[in-house]
């Protein structure tokens, strides 16, 4: 069912465009978006899963599932869901090659 | 602990409790230091979105408008004035005598207390359904956060199940908001929903609101629901196979689900902090045990949804009540608990008529075919817990070690009361002696740099 962009952005649309970017790529989201938001309005997930075939996309949004981190390209992971994006972060869906 | 020095005392949890709390000690001339993981205080209920967004507070919070205006109002006056501490973005991950290890954005820090209070809420009470891991399957808690802080729709096409007043209410603000929301399917048959009906009617314009959202959601809307399978492609859901009331097979494609069944107690902490539990037959769940005001012991007090699930205006009360124990137990004046006694009988007598009529769905999890995944994080299958369950003598954690169901990324929190519902029809017993999955630190992952100290 999903093509391109998985969430739907219903209001407050009217905000300073940010740029980041995904897997290499360079993406467009709006200031205020979390990272979860961000990814998920320029593809279909966030990652995949490490222990079966599907690929994720977050689950409860508030901190508690953990289904969320994702890799950046340089630094520390990140919990998609709580963490703001900001211009030219580099975020990835799969782990750096550098991951043990 | 010195008799010169005020008492140190510390808030886990900046929602409606915990801001209550906090405001009741201030005004006993006390300051606590709150520490939440949100970047405004609000909890989950009245979360705010981040700054730059337009949306009023009625549109965000509709007819609880003027409680969340007041709660934050309030907050942020205190904080202002520096007559509390507050340490946001902020998570406990342990605590060891006397002192919280909490991890934030400059790494991790340690601060002491001599009283605690935990208002750590709650989460969404989930049950697994085959395909549930997929991309695309979320909490009904993630739909309404995803459409309050962010303003977005999880997904195009949207199917929200399972019962509760959280089902009525994301579903009717996703359609208000423009939403494409194709069916609301609730787990519990109307004959199920009309027994709670002397106790919901403890709060005739609750209920009466909760019935007027529903019938907003029109024909979306299925009682008596019984929830088949996810269907998935490559990237996620895909549709949601499931039977009408009257038994029919029924096909609803969908690229978005949220699920949910009422909420479960936020008591990872609690845990830690050595408060005794109860499994709780009416929510399914085991909570930890306090008197009427919130008093765990040992300095320890607990209120709102993280103790008892009475919702936000039931958490309002129980802050209050909480921070008049202690400060009862320190000796200082405290306002008349007798007003707030009553209004929390009432709130509980009304949800006692919510856990009758939108029951927890123990059949249907005890279904679930071998090959259903049950802990999400790890991909662990019913089949693997029911197994364990055999070799394990039917003993929750023994269960957790030989499956590794609940030993993934978020500890158990979505699949725990599943799998203890599938041990113990394994094994023929009653959840609440299968026990619970002992907590352990940290509660949150946290990365090992942030332990490290320079030099």
């Amino acid at each position: 069912m999903i093509t391109g962009a998985r969430i739907v952005r219903l209001a407050e649309r009217d905000r300073a465009e940010v740029q980041f970017f995904l897997d290499g790529q360079p993406c467009g989201a709006l200031a205020g978006d979390t990272v979860l938001t961000a990814m998920l309005a320029s593809g279909p997930a966030l990652r995949s899963s490490e222990f079966g075939p599907e690929l994720r996309a977050g689950f409860c949004l508030m901190g508690a599932c953990q289904d969320c981190w994702v890799w950046q390209e340089e630094g520390p992971r990140v919990r998609a869901c709580s963490t703001p994006v900001t211009e030219g972060m580099r975020l990835r869906t799969t782990p750096p090659e550098s991951w043990p | 602990m010195s008799e010169t020095l005020p008492p140190r005392i510390v808030i886990v949890g900046a929602g409606p409790a915990g801001i209550r709390a906090a405001a009741t000690l201030v005004e006993a001339g006390l300051h606590p230091v709150v520490i939440d993981e949100g970047h405004y205080a609000g909890g989950q209920i009245y979360r705010r979105p981040p700054a730059g967004f337009a949306r009023t507070p009625a549109r965000l919070y509709g007819s609880e408008a003027a409680k969340a205006r007041a709660l934050h109002a309030l907050f942020d006056r205190l904080a202002a004035e520096g007559q509390l501490t507050h340490c946001a973005l902020s998570s406990v991950i342990a605590k060891h005598e006397g002192r919280l290890h909490v991890l934030a954005e400059g790494g991790a820090r340690v601060i002491g207390y001599d009283r605690l209070i935990l208002a750590t809420g709650a989460y969404d009470r989930v049950a697994p359904i085959p395909g549930w891991q997929s991309a695309g399957v979320y909490s009904l808690g993630a739909a309404q956060i995803a459409l309050k802080a962010q303003g977005v729709a999880l997904g195009r096409r949207i199917v929200l199940m399972g019962s509760g007043p959280l089902l009525t209410l994301v579903g009717a603000q996703l359609v208000k908001a423009g939403a494409d929301v194709a069916a609301v399917l609730d787990t519990s048959p109307w004959h199920q929903q009309i027994r709670g009906f002397w106790e919901l009617a403890a709060r005739p314009g609750v209920a009466l609101r909760g019935l007027a959202l529903r019938a907003r959601l029109g024909g979306r809307y299925h009682a008596g629901v019984t929830l088949e399978r996810i269907e998935a492609d490559g990237l996620g859901v895909a549709a949601l196979h499931w039977r009408d009331a009257g038994g029919r097979e029924r096909l609803t494609p969908c690229d978005m689900i949220g699920m949910g069944w009422h909420l479960r107690a936020e008591t990872h902490l609690a845990d830690l902090a050595g408060c005794a539990f109860t499994y709780d037959e009416q929510w399914r769940q085991w909570l930890p045990r306090t008197d009427r005001m919130g008093r765990a012991g040992n300095g320890v007090y607990l209120a709102g949804d993280g103790v008892r699930l009475l919702g936000a205006d039931g958490a309002e009360i129980a802050g209050r009540l909480a921070a008049a124990a202690l400060l009862t137990d320190l000796g200082r004046p405290v306002p008349s608990a007798g007003a707030d006694l009553r209004k929390l009988a009432r709130l509980e007598r009304f949800a006692r008529g919510l856990a009758r009529s939108f029951p927890w769905p123990a059949a249907m999890v005890q279904a679930l075919p071998d090959d259903a995944i049950v802990c999400r994080c790890e991909n662990v299958t019913c089949g693997a817990v029911r197994e364990s369950a055999d070799f394990g003598s039917g003993e929750a954690n023994r269960v957790k070690s030989l499956s590794r169901g609940g030993m993934g990324r978020c500890q158990g929190r979505y699949c725990e009361l599943a799998a203890v519902e599938l041990v113990a029809a394994q094994c023929g017993c009653t959840p609440g002696t299968v026990g619970r999955f002992r907590g352990q630190a940290p509660l949150r992952p946290a990365p090992v740099g942030a332990l490290l100290r320079e030099g």
